[in-house]
């Protein structure tokens, strides 16, 4: 069987993830605020599934892939905050000005809104700077609202505070 | 993480006092105070310092009040204690010397030696269904290496998925007393099994004899260790021995640190240490992929912590600690390249190169064993039940073969199931068993099936067999001991 790629690079390209059917569909990115489940392996998990208040993701057997229904998803980072795997991301490419993304956080010191954090992307580069707008905690992980230049919706996977 | 710390208190090393909190053990407190050097060896007197931290190890070994070769990872640290390093293997004052311990016996239901996620899980269930239970463990409290699992557990709710390792033991725990049908032996060894189904077990204060009606052995697993020049270099610690003092503990291990290995522990270490303040320098893989999961690799590259496949450890440089560390590239017959080394100035060394069962207590009984190259070495074969060669003694766990925790959940709670049905009757014997069929089947046919499993489901197929056929192997291998 051949190695996908990401299993040599911990980083999953958006390709394989739109192979998948991780990823929305563009008119949904446009739309307002969508989860991005980055979990491209099989698992045996499904802790996303019952805590999503929507019920917009579904699951056959444990093993399989998150599907979320774009549709009925709102975008709330419930999935973000309980993923074991922090492999659950929510992306809102809707407005003109910045994109907004939402990252799990689990290093201190917890980003307070209106801090001023760098931005990671999925192979650890400084890809800017971004503005955090909401942050809300459950069982220790941070979920992390943070406004990035328009254009690193798609890019930026996690963020550092800088001491 | 934050830590709730016991009391301050004062010991002495070398003469020496230094201070330390109470409920931390000796080496982790020496640790803090930063000594790094706990004893010598004994032909060429190299430097030993901590390395595994769950007292499978000899690297911890010290004088504790005069009495040597005690393994200080196992050993709070108490108000005025005097701990000297030791050089070499010191023989211990005579049996006179030492003086009398008291010998007790204990009769129980069933014996589960190791109180990790599969000894917890076992007792528990076995508890629930009605068994006296005694459980055997070395640590100073239960949980195993639950206890330092800060990350979330996959899973699915029913199956703790989403706790964090150290909530699900603090669950189990509760549980348990709750049941009031459990009883506990921490800091104590189980050494052997003799005929009469008599098991020996060193505790805190006592010897005890324990004649159980059954036994789950959980015993769990080392770490691995690694060839490479200076490779007892203290510094050079193994994952989980970093865990203990970091996560357990809430000691900072170190300030730069190199890891070796790239499974989900090696990841999930790396995570961890950037969580602790600890800069890591990369994580290096001798084989051409990551070995763990996808979703714990993207957690440590996306905080800029480079995987370095097809690379190994050539060999550490320092005095009496690791200073630097250098790494080389292989090719596809695992040589080195020359002229590839890459040094890093790093004081922490972290091998997380695999994990072996402990198979001591099921060969010691005559269990038949089977050697598992996918389940990390030796373990006893077993029916799908757990059930050994030895009749009443079942096997769960990493010591059933090298899996994860969930798995370990699920068998711990197969075996004592198992070990139900054949000490009851009637109904609840059949219940019993149904029960750990309907387990069995989700095992094996839904967790099992994920393809990140595939290795430890192939070796936990060529380890199990028939109830007939086990029939067979006990006819061809009497074991010398059995229990009931
Ligand atoms: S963002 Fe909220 S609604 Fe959307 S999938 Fe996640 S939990 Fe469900
Ligand atoms: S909770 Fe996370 S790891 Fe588990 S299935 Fe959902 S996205 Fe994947």
């Amino acid at each position: 069987m051949e190695v996908p790629p990401y299993r040599r690079t911990g980083i999953v390209e958006l390709g394989e993830l739109a192979r998948l059917g991780l990823l929305p569909p563009e008119r949904r990115l446009r739309r307002g605020p969508v989860a991005v489940l980055e979990c491209p392996e099989m698992i045996p998990c499904n802790i996303c599934v019952p805590y999503c208040p929507t019920k917009s993701i579904r699951m056959e057997r444990l093993i399989d892939l998150p599907a979320v229904d774009w549709e009925t998803c709102t975008g709330c980072g419930m999935c973000v905050a309980v993923c074991p795997g922090l492999a659950a991301f929510v992306v809102d490419l809707s407005k003109e000005d910045y994109d907004y993304v939402t990252v799990p956080h689990e290093f201190l010191p917890v980003p307070r809104v209106g801090d001023e954090v760098v931005l990671l992307s999925r192979r650890g580069e400084r890809v800017g700077r971004g503005t955090v707008i909401r942050v809300w905690e459950r069982n220790r992980t941070h979920v992390v609202t943070v406004r990035v230049p328009k254009g690193l919706g798609m890019e930026v996977r996690a963020v550092w505070v800088e001491r | 993480m934050t830590f709730r710390r016991g009391r301050r208190l004062t010991f002495t090393f070398e003469g020496s006092p230094l201070e330390a909190y109470e409920g931390e053990t000796v080496a982790v407190a020496l640790y803090a105070a930063g000594v790094s050097v706990l004893s010598w060896s004994s032909g060429l007197g190299r430097p030993r310092g901590l390395f595994c931290m769950i007292g499978k190890c000899s690297s911890c070994f010290m004088v504790v009040n005069g009495v040597p070769n005690v393994k200080t990872c196992r050993e709070p640290v108490r108000e005025g204690l005097a701990v000297e390093r030791q050089r070499g293997w010191v023989p211990p004052a005579d049996a006179a010397e030492l003086g009398e311990v008291e010998t007790r016996e204990l009769e129980t239901d069933l014996l589960v030696v190791g109180g990790g996620p599969a000894g917890l899980s076992a007792a528990l269930e076995a508890a629930q269904q009605g068994l006296d239970v005694l459980v055997v463990d070395e640590h100073l409290r239960l949980g195993g290496q639950l206890l330092k699992q800060t990350h979330k557990f996959f899973g699915s709710v029913e199956l703790f998925g989403g706790l964090r390792g150290f909530q699900i033991a603090g669950e189990y725990l509760k549980k348990l007393e709750s049941n009031g049908r459990v009883r506990v032996l921490t800091q104590s060894a189980v050494y052997g099994a003799f005929r009469g189904g008599l098991v020996g077990v060193v505790g805190r204060d006592a010897h005890y004899v324990v004649k159980p009606r059954a036994v789950v052995g959980t015993p769990g697993a080392s770490e691995r260790y690694l060839d490479f020049a200076n490779n007892d270099l203290p510094g050079v610690v193994g994952a989980g021995g970093v865990q203990t003092v970091m996560n357990e503990l809430g000691v900072k291990p170190g300030e730069r640190a190199l890891v070796v290995g790239s499974g989900n522990v090696g990841l999930i270490i790396s995570y961890q240490l950037l969580q602790a303040g600890v800069a890591v320098e990369a994580v290096v893989e001798i084989l051409p992929e990551v070995g763990g999961w996808f979703v714990h690799a993207a957690k440590v590259r996306r905080y800029g912590i480079p995987i370095l496949l097809r690379h190994t450890l050539k060999a550490v440089y320092g005095t009496e600690k690791v200073e630097e560390a250098e790494v080389v590239e292989v090719d596809e017959g695992f040589n080195p390249v020359p002229g590839s080394e890459k040094r890093f100035k790093v004081d922490l060394v972290l091998l997380a190169v695999g994990l072996e069962p402990d198979a001591r207590l099921f060969a010691q009984c005559g269990a038949v064993m089977r050697w598992s190259p996918d389940l990390g070495g030796l373990v006893p074969l077993r029916t799908p039940g757990l059930e050994t060669s030895v009749r009443n003694l079942y096997v769960a766990g990493d010591a059933s073969g090298i899996e994860e925790a969930t798995t370990a959940i699920i068998e711990g709670r197969v075996a004592a199931l198992s070990a139900v049905s054949k000490l009851t009757e009637g109904s609840r014997a059949g219940r019993a068993a149904e029960e750990a069929e309907r387990l069995n089947r989700f095992l094996w046919e839904e967790y099992r099936a994920s393809p990140l499993l595939a290795r430890a489901r192939r070796g936990k197929q060529s380890v199990t067999v028939s109830e007939e056929e086990m029939e067979k192997v006990r006819a061809l291998s009497p074991p010398p001991v059995s229990f009931g």
